[in-house]
């Protein structure tokens, strides 16, 4: 095998060739553990899209056939008809699926354990054994969840957000082992990230080169290492939420059921207190990437890298202060709901800090529209739209009307699509030559970005005028209702766009297939960018660098004046006396 | 696109819309600035040989301005969503009527007093998703589950609040025209809650008398009632 004979002769201390096991499946590489995940995510997002679609075809043409679902046995579809039973499981498990099985593997499993290393200058991370586990056990519980599928009763029904007391007893949803397993696979999940977080969080600390000070470190690595310590702060309480909902349904407790003394707002609090720092797991790690590949395509400093890392801290500190803000209409104290809204309203002010100082780093760019650069744009400015429509429903009055609306189902896409997804391309485009050695094909990659971007605003821009109708969530037929009836073309037309969308990835899964078999070999720094990842080797060997680099600068020097080229790496020394640069 | 709001029949509901509309118009402007901005910066800096990008880390004027002003419009937004919640949430005012509205998977149960006006005695009037209410009269609803959490929405009176097992949540609303519009269930309930449909009838002061008298027991019969008891 040649690439281990590569690996074997770089590597910068001698490491016995492993075998196919240690190297492809119990391996204690970070960059495979990466791409492990990588795959586990991209694998995950075909069940998640065709639930999606599935629920779109519904929404637009309520109780006619479903193409293509003919084999699916009773009592889920009925001869291609779907229940709404199984409508609700969809939905269900859609987001579940797609929050905890695409964007959280693929944002943080594969770029958090791939890039920390090499950006910091480590030749792994501190706890390789631990990473391993972290992602086995991660599988594991991907592999429960999608086992919920095939119990009798079908799978969870009661939301991702699973509200008691409606996922706390079979008997009202009818769902006994599915929702059992949902609780049990993500009490998995939340044993596999914590293993993750403090392996970030330790090698972050601990292991960076020489002369990687905090702020001579990548946005992107600033951006993890603020996600590992969510993770690991907010996550444990959603572990332990989950366990005491599992004792209810099974152990005959009563947390959280009204008739046995429990109080099901305290499922709300919990599962909050972790799910709104979860979102800022998801889109955090997009604003480090889409920081990275606006400098370095913009061949041009970041605007303000200290304000970008300290906004970055406060959105996280914030973060922890306004979970309130998805219960104002739960009957949560309304005086408690006030101060929930002035939190929300300042939390605003770090993410517009954000948007203007991207802004400010294409100011007098010298800009090149890549692949990579596209997918950061469309972050950019579907973040914006995301965040804007935040203030709507940080309002507490104009909340009060669209609360559990479409509204609410169009903002948090345009955050985790437009903003997660988006960042998620930009940074299998950017970081793809490395992980791979191999070229993806840009052609196919500025198509597929530009359709899907078109084909994403199409499909989630008139949610909005959806939730502005009054159209509430999670409804399994909206024709019922008179006052929707005139919004019932908006659905279609939602439909259309988000079957183009869904197909529009398949140009994204040929060019990854076609680079990964027979895209041009990568060179070690294609996009002639600054940090440490593009000084090893590509692909990187076991061992990552031949030499451990010195840092000398920080990341985004760009466009240096008298410079002999328009980059810098962190890397490379300049001597006072003319020298040859290396 | 705020043309798509459904027409407001309740007093507090234009309070609302006019903080939905302002907020509208703000993040309108605020998007299409950054885009215009964006789109201009993408145009003129595209890459062109022979001209190097800018070597700048920042500036901390800027960004003292673009920390400032955006947290004085949020602080604004803040106050004034903040009193109009005040008015609507914070405090109950004296209501005319009361009714307990509770939902059951799938349906909403309507408890009217009676003539007592008192719940829990014998001239109590149960419905099953028929909400009759006069017409400019506040109204107090006394909102509670029998299993799940259902919400009680109201999208013509901009009304939305989530009923509870195991507890009663009051909250009032007054309805300014009238006419029948539709009770939706905008919190997740079961497999039937997208048909957990009912009606509210805002009845004018003589069609609610008649209302009254055709299906809430007569005064004689709560007499009766009580001498029974």
């Amino acid at each position: 095998m040649s690439r281990s004979a590569v690996v074997h002769h770089l590597a910068g201390e001698p490491h016995s060739r492993p075998g196919f096991m240690r190297t492809y499946l119990f391996s204690t590489d970070h960059k495979m553990i990466g791409k492990q995940f990588l795959w586990l995510g991209l694998l995950m997002m075909i069940p998640g899209g065709l639930a999606a679609m599935m629920m779109r075809w519904q929404l637009a043409w309520p109780g006619t056939r479903v193409p293509f679902t003919g084999g699916i046995p009773e009592p889920f579809m009925y001869d291609g008809h779907m229940g709404p039973e199984f409508y609700n499981s969809l939905f269900t498990m859609h987001g579940t699926i797609m929050i905890f099985f695409v964007a959280m593997p693929i944002l943080v499993g594969a770029f958090g354990n791939f890039l920390i290393p090499l950006m910091i200058g480590a030749r792994d991370m501190a706890f390789p054994v631990l990473n391993m586990l972290s992602f086995w056990v991660g599988l594991l519980s991907g592999l429960l969840m999608i086992a919920g599928f095939f119990v009798p009763g079908g799978h969870a029904a009661a939301g991702w957000t699973s509200y008691v007391p409606l996922s706390a007893a079979a008997h009202f949803t009818g769902v006994d082992w599915g929702q059992n397993l949902w609780c049990i696979s993500l009490i998995f999940l939340g044993i596999s990230s914590l293993m993750g977080s403090i392996n970030y969080i330790t090698t972050i600390i601990n292991m960076r080169a020489v002369g990687m000070t905090l702020f001579r470190m990548p946005l992107v690595i600033w951006s993890l290492f603020i996600t590992a310590i969510l993770l690991l702060l907010a996550l444990p309480v959603l572990t332990s939420a989950l366990g005491m909902l599992l004792f209810d349904r099974m152990a005959g407790t009563s947390f959280f059921l009204p008739e046995g003394g429990g109080e099901p707002i305290l499922w709300q609090h919990l599962f909050w207190f972790f799910g709104h720092p979860e979102v800022y797991v998801m889109i955090l790690p997009g604003m480090g990437i889409a920081s990275e590949i606006l400098s370095t395509f913009s061949r041009k400093p970041i605007f303000g890298y200290k304000a970008m890392a300290f906004s970055m801290c406060s959105i996280a500190f914030l973060g922890f202060v306004v979970w309130g803000h998805h219960m104002f209409q739960s009957g949560m104290n309304p005086v408690l709901g006030m101060s929930f809204m002035v939190s929300t309203m300042v939390i605003a002010v770090p993410s517009a800090i954000k948007t203007f100082n991207w802004l400010g780093t294409l100011y007098r760019g010298s800009i090149h529209f890549t692949t990579p650069m596209l997918g950061a744009l469309a972050f950019v400015s579907m973040f914006v739209v995301g965040g804007l429509s935040g203030i709507f429903m940080a309002s507490l009055p104009v909340d009060i009307f669209i609360h559990d609306t479409y509204f609410i189902v169009a903002h948090i896409h345009y955050v985790l699509f437009g903003g997660s997804m988006f960042g998620i391309f930009a940074g299998i485009y950017f970081w793809f030559p490395k992980m791979f050695g191999r070229m993806m094909n840009e052609t196919l990659g500025k198509i597929h970005m530009v359709v899907t971007f078109i084909a994403f605003n199409f499909t989630f821009f008139p949610m909005h005028i959806l939730g502005v109708g009054g159209h509430m969530r999670r409804i399994y037929d909206p024709t019922v209702y008179e006052f929707l009836a005139d919004l019932q073309p908006i659905n279609v037309f939602i439909t259309i766009s988000a079957i183009c969308l869904g197909v529009a990835q398949i140009l994204f899964v040929i060019n990854f297939f076609w680079s990964l078999a027979a895209g041009r070999r990568a060179e070690r720094n294609p996009w002639r960018s600054n940090t440490l990842e593009w000084s090893a080797p590509t692909p990187p060997p076991h061992g990552n660098f031949e030499t451990l680099p010195n840092v000398y600068r920080g990341p985004y020097e760009y466009s240096v004046p008298g410079a002999p080229e328009d980059y810098l790496p962190q890397d490379r020394r300049l001597d006072p006396k003319p020298a040859p640069t290396g | 696109m705020m043309g798509w709001l459904p027409e407001n029949v309740s007093t507090f509901g234009e309070r609302i819309d006019s903080l939905f509309y302002l907020i509208y118009y703000i993040t309108t402007a605020v998007f299409l600035l950054v885009m215009v901005v964006m789109v201009a910066f993408l145009f003129l800096y595209r890459r062109r040989e022979g001209r190097p990008a800018l070597y700048s880390h920042g500036n901390n004027t800027l960004e003292v301005i673009w920390t400032v002003v955006p947290a004085i419009i949020l602080v604004i937004l803040t106050i004034m969503s903040g009193v109009v919640w005040q008015d609507i949430r914070g405090v109950i005012p004296e209501t005319d009527v009361q009714v307990k509205v509770i939902g059951k998977q799938f349906n909403w149960r309507i408890i009217y007093p009676g003539p007592d006006n008192e719940f829990g005695t014998k001239d109590d009037l149960e419905k099953e998703n028929d909400l009759h209410v006069p017409i400019n009269k506040k109204i107090l609803v006394l909102l509670g589950s029998d299993d799940v959490i259902h919400s009680f929405f109201l999208p013509h009176l901009r009304v939305k609040q989530d009923a509870l097992p195991g507890r009663e949540i009051a909250i009032w609303f007054e309805a300014t025209k009238a006419g029948t519009y539709e009770i939706a269930c905008a919190e997740l309930c079961g497999f039937g809650h997208y048909n957990m449909r009912g009606h509210l009838f805002v009845d004018s002061a003589e069609d609610y008398q008649d209302w009254q008298r055709e299906n809430w027991p007569a005064a004689a019969e709560v007499a009766d009632m009580r001498e029974a008891r």
